[in-house]
């Protein structure tokens, strides 16, 4: 076993863990801060893809900014001291036999298709080879996407202000 | 060098996680969480072929960035919403809103 894919097995093992820690947890806070270690799993995950650029814009994003954001909306909203008595609704079991099915599948499709165990060749610099990409190539989805933002986030003042 | 099929099954981990996650929680930012974990393990996926597939323009990563920007939208928006459900029901357990239920 190489070292590369002992540090994917550990990394994994975390993210696998902090998810399943974000979904089955009881307390709301909790789960929010265990979101964070998964997108920071996530992001080394990314690092090993030779993902660099992506593995920032994951931290940037994801751990500085939606997971704030989310801490902000649960203190809003609960009382966190307080204890619920349930935090799933009563279909757990058909979710389970879905969420069950859905994973099978999934895996039968990912290893038995096409086997790739080696990578072609590494771009000499990716991140600079991105930024020309989306100004050229992606020209017109980078403008919508810049559109959709703006439209968000007018949206969402609107929506959270008191009237 | 990991297997491609490596990265594919722990995105199918995570987005069955995920899945379950979105159809069982009340609460509906541990709803929100869950579609954001779901999302994840899409990027994951992204990120993963455009590694292992010839790289020619980096179509995976390119549209991994607009999947995040995407997902931080619909974040934003989702909480302005549960903010504005807190406010008008003092709850945000979707099974307590069925306020468009018959």
């Amino acid at each position: 076993m190489t070292l590369q894919l002992a540090i994917f097995y550990v990394v994994a093992a975390f993210t696998v863990w902090a998810a399943a820690v974000v979904v089955l947890g009881k307390n709301i806070v909790r789960a929010a801060v265990a979101l964070i270690f998964s997108f920071c799993g996530m992001a080394a995950l990314y690092v090993l893809l030779d993902a660099e650029f992506l593995a920032a814009v994951q931290v940037l994003i994801y751990v500085g900014g939606i997971t704030i954001l989310l801490l902000f909306a649960i203190m809003l909203t609960s009382r966190i001291a307080s204890k619920t008595a349930r935090v799933v609704n009563d279909q757990v079991i058909l979710s389970a036999m879905v969420a069950v099915g859905l994973l099978v599948g999934l895996i039968y499709a990912s290893t038995s298709g096409l086997v790739m165990t080696a990578a072609p060749p590494l771009l000499p610099e990716t991140s600079p080879f991105l930024g020309r990409a989306l100004l050229t190539t992606y020209a017109l989805p980078f403008e919508v996407v810049s559109i959709l933002l703006l439209a968000a986030m007018v949206g969402a003042i609107i929506l959270a202000r008191k009237e | 060098m990991i297997p491609l099929s490596h990265y594919l099954v722990l995105g199918a981990i995570l987005f069955s996680l995920g899945v379950f996650g979105a159809l069982t929680r009340r609460n509906a930012i541990a709803i929100l969480m869950s579609i954001e974990l779901m999302l994840n393990a899409v990027n994951l996926n992204f990120i993963a072929f455009a590694r292992y597939l010839p790289q020619t323009l980096l179509q995976g990563q390119v549209f991994a960035i607009f999947v995040i920007t995407v997902a931080a939208a619909e974040a934003a928006v989702g909480l302005a919403i549960v903010l504005g459900l807190y406010r008008n029901f003092k709850t945000v357990n979707v099974d307590e809103i069925n306020l468009m239920k018959w």
